[in-house]
C-alpha cells in the first residue's frame, strides 16, 4: 500500500481488529456477508479513491 | 394459408377495430418496390412515415388485422415525442397522455430516492408521457393511412426471405394464399422474436438475465399522482422488486419480479396474480380497493444487439435489431430513434444523394447507440434484478445503507433512456469549430429546443431536411453561402436556412427568428454574428462554426453525404 501516512498505528489496528470481530459476532452468521459488504462500501466511499479500492480488492483476493 | 384472428382483442379500455386483409386478387400485379417493411409496430410505422416525408414509397406488411394487444410500451420520452412530432402524431399523444417527471424508490416503507427529471422552459414536451401502445399505434397508423406513399397491408405475413443480387424477395402469405414481393430494401421491423432474423440465422450478442417479471395492467382508482414507483425487497415479495405506473383511462401497470424458480406459467395463474396484486395494494395502503385485470404478460431482461443492422438488402430495426430491458423505458423509445435514423439514411441512398456508405453509417451509429444503452441498462438491470450472489449482496447492502447513508442513494437512479449523441459519426464535419464552442449542442447531439413564444418552439420548424441555423443581424444571408445553398438544392438535397437574430426577415433565409433577448444565441453558445449550425435531417448536429463561410459549409455537406 502506498498511502503510508494514512495507515493505522498498531494500537489503532488492534482496536479495529477487536471492533470488527465483535461486530461480526454481534450480527451473526446469517447477516455477516451483508454487514461486511456494507462496511466495504462505506470504507470505499470514505477512501474516495477508486484505484486504491481496486488495489484493496486485489490484495484481499490473494491467498484465500 | 395465413388466417389471422378476426375476433377483436379483449380490453377494458380500448375498442379494437378489425381491419380488412389486403388481398393480392383485389390488387394489380406486384412490381418491385423500393422499400418493403415487415412489421407495423413503432419501428415499422415510423420508418414508413419518415421515408414518406422524404418522398420514398413503402409497403408495410403486418400479419395481424388489428393493433397489438395490451398496453406494452407505456412511457415515451421527450426525444420520442420530438420524433413523433416530426411524423405528425405528437399532438394526439399529448391529448390523452399522462406527463410526468418524478420517480420514487421505496425500501422498508421509506422513500429512499426521489428522482426529478429535468424539465426546461425551452422544452415543449415533458421528460416522459404515459400512453398505452395501442393508442400510439392507432395514431401512427392514421398518419400512415393518410399518406399516399404508404401501402399498408393488414393480414400479410412474411413467410420467406431470399437475398437476390441487389434486392430482396419475400413470400407473403394472406388469407387467400401467397404472393411474391420484391424490394430494393427489406426493413425487418418484425419485433423481438423477429422471424426474419431467425430465417437469416443471425445471432444477437450480449447478455440475458434470468429473473422474470410479471407485467399486469389493472383497472383501479388510486389517488396517486403520475410518478414512477419502485419498491425494493418488500415483505410480500422478499428480495424482489415491484414497479408501478399510472396509465391513461384508469389503468395502472404493476410489474413484479418472480421468486427464483417460479415458472412464468405458474406466475400467470389468476389466483397467483390476484394474491400478489392484493399484497402490493395492501403494502401501499390501498388494501381492498376493487380492481379488474386487463392484460398481463411475462418478461425477462435481455441486453442483446445484432452487431450489424444491414445484411445484404435486409435492414434490421427496433426490437428485431436489439432487445433491451424495460428498466429505463428503452424499447419503443430506442425504436423511434432507430426508425428516424433509418428513414433519412435510406431515403437519401435511394434518391442517389449519397452512396452505400450512408447506410453503413446508419448501422454503425445505431449499433453504437444500442451498445451504449446496453451498457447503461445492464447497470439498471443488475440493480433491479441481481443476476448473481455477488450482485444481490451488493444490491442488498445498498438498500440497507440507503436508509441512513445518502451517498448510495443515486444508485437507485434507473438511467432513463436518452437520445444517443453521435459524437464519433463519420458525418460530423472535421474542419469546423465544434471544439471551440463553450455551450450548445455538440457534434452528433440532438438540438436544444428553444421556446420562441407561448406555443412556438424551434423544433416545430426543424427536421426532414438539412437545416442550417445561421446567426446574423444582417439583412441578407451572405451571397457565397446563398450560392452553396442554391447549388445544394439543385442537386436535389433538401436544405433549409433559418436565420437567427435579425428583427426583419433575412433575404435568403426560409425562416427568420428574431431572438430579441439573445436567449437562443446564448443557449447555442453563439457570441457573434456569422456563426452557424448544420443539422442533419434527423436534427442531430453534424457541424457548427463560430464563423461560417461558403467553403466550410460545402465541406460539411460533402462529409454528411458520403458518396
Amino acid at each position: 500500500m502506498t498511502a503510508t501516512h494514512k495507515a493505522l498505528s498498531l494500537p489503532g489496528l488492534e482496536t479495529a481488529y477487536d471492533a470488527l470481530a465483535t461486530a461480526i459476532d454481534e450480527v451473526g452468521a446469517g447477516k455477516t456477508e451483508l454487514f461486511l459488504v456494507k462496511l466495504a462500501l462505506l470504507n470505499a466511499n470514505a477512501l474516495g479513491d477508486p484505484e486504491q479500492f481496486q488495489q484493496h480488492l486485489q490484495a484481499a483476493l490473494k491467498d484465500l | 394459408m395465413h388466417q389471422p384472428t378476426t375476433d377483436p382483442r379483449p380490453s377494458i379500455y380500448y375498442s379494437y377495430k378489425v381491419f380488412q386483409p389486403w388481398l393480392p386478387s383485389a390488387n394489380p400485379a406486384q412490381q418491385k418496390q423500393p422499400v418493403v417493411i415487415a412489421g407495423s409496430g413503432p419501428a415499422g410505422m415510423v420508418t414508413a412515415l419518415e421515408l414518406a416525408r422524404h418522398g420514398v414509397a413503402s409497403v408495410v406488411l403486418t400479419p395481424e388485422l388489428q393493433f397489438s394487444q395490451g398496453s406494452r410500451a407505456i412511457c415515451f420520452t421527450r426525444r420520442s415525442m420530438e420524433i413523433l412530432q416530426q411524423v405528425g402524431v405528437a399532438d394526439r399523444m399529448t391529448e390523452g397522455g399522462l406527463p410526468w417527471r418524478f420517480g420514487n424508490s421505496f425500501y422498508r416503507g421509506q422513500r429512499v430516492f426521489r428522482m426529478e427529471a429535468p424539465h426546461d422552459a425551452d422544452d415543449r414536451f415533458f421528460p416522459i408521457i404515459n400512453v398505452q401502445q395501442q393508442f400510439m399505434e392507432e395514431y401512427l397508423f392514421d398518419a400512415c393511412a393518410a399518406s399516399p406513399l404508404i401501402d399498408f397491408r393488414w393480414g400479410n405475413k412474411v413467410t420467406q426471405v431470399t437475398q437476390k443480387n441487389g434486392f430482396a424477395e419475400v413470400q407473403v402469405d394472406t388469407p387467400e394464399g401467397e404472393y411474391t414481393l420484391q424490394a430494393d430494401w427489406l426493413v425487418a421491423a418484425d419485433g423481438g422474436r423477429s422471424p426474419i432474423r431467425t430465417a437469416l440465422d443471425l445471432k444477437l450478442e450480449g447478455a440475458s438475465y434470468e429473473g422474470f417479471f410479471v407485467i399486469a395492467d389493472i383497472k383501479i382508482d388510486l389517488p396517486l399522482p403520475t410518478e414512477r414507483l419502485a419498491y425494493f425487497d418488500p415483505e410480500w415479495n422478499p428480495g424482489n422488486t415491484i414497479l408501478m405506473h399510472r396509465e391513461p383511462h384508469g389503468i395502472w401497470r404493476v410489474d413484479y419480479q418472480l421468486p427464483e424458480g417460479e415458472t412464468p406459467e405458474e406466475a400467470l395463474q389468476p389466483e397467483s396474480m390476484k394474491t400478489r396484486i392484493n399484497a402490493q395494494l395492501k403494502m401501499i395502503g390501498h388494501e381492498g380497493t376493487p380492481w379488474q385485470m386487463d392484460w398481463s404478460s411475462v418478461y425477462s431482461a435481455r441486453t442483446l444487439t445484432l452487431p450489424d443492422y444491414v445484411h445484404g438488402n435486409v435492414i434490421f430495426t427496433g426490437d428485431a435489431a436489439h432487445l433491451l430491458p424495460i428498466f429505463g423505458v428503452r424499447g419503443a423509445n430506442t425504436a423511434f430513434q432507430d426508425a428516424q435514423s433509418l428513414g433519412w439514411h435510406l431515403a437519401f441512398l435511394l434518391k442517389g444523394l449519397a452512396g452505400p456508405k450512408l447506410l453503413a453509417n446508419h448501422s454503425t451509429e445505431r449499433v453504437g447507440a444500442a451498445r451504449e444503452i446496453i451498457d447503461e441498462a445492464g447497470k439498471s438491470t443488475r440493480f433491479m434484478a441481481p443476476p448473481s450472489r455477488g450482485f444481490r449482496l451488493l444490491r442488498d447492502a445498498v438498500l440497507s445503507l440507503s436508509l441512513s447513508q445518502a451517498f448510495v442513494r443515486p444508485l437507485y437512479h434507473w438511467r432513463t433512456s436518452r437520445p444517443h449523441e453521435y459524437a464519433g459519426s463519420m458525418l460530423n464535419s472535421a474542419g469546423d469549430d465544434n471544439a471551440l464552442f463553450r455551450a450548445g449542442p455538440a457534434h452528433g447531439a440532438p438540438p436544444q429546443n428553444i421556446r420562441l413564444s407561448a406555443d412556438d418552439f424551434l423544433l416545430d420548424h426543424l427536421g426532414g431536411a438539412f437545416d442550417l441555423l445561421y446567426f446574423t443581424e444582417a439583412a441578407a444571408i451572405p451571397e457565397p453561402l446563398q450560392a452553396v445553398v442554391a447549388a445544394t438544392r439543385q442537386r436535389g438535397i433538401p436544405l433549409r436556412v433559418v436565420a437567427v437574430g435579425a428583427a426583419h426577415p433575412v433575404t435568403g433565409a426560409d425562416l427568420t427568428l428574431a431572438d430579441a433577448d439573445g436567449h437562443f444565441r446564448h443557449r447555442y453558445g453563439v457570441q457573434a454574428s456569422g456563426a452557424g449550425y448544420l443539422l442533419r435531417p434527423d436534427q442531430h448536429v453534424c457541424a457548427r462554426w463560430l464563423t461560417l463561410d461558403a467553403n466550410r459549409l460545402q465541406a460539411a455537406l460533402n462529409t454528411a453525404l458520403p458518396q
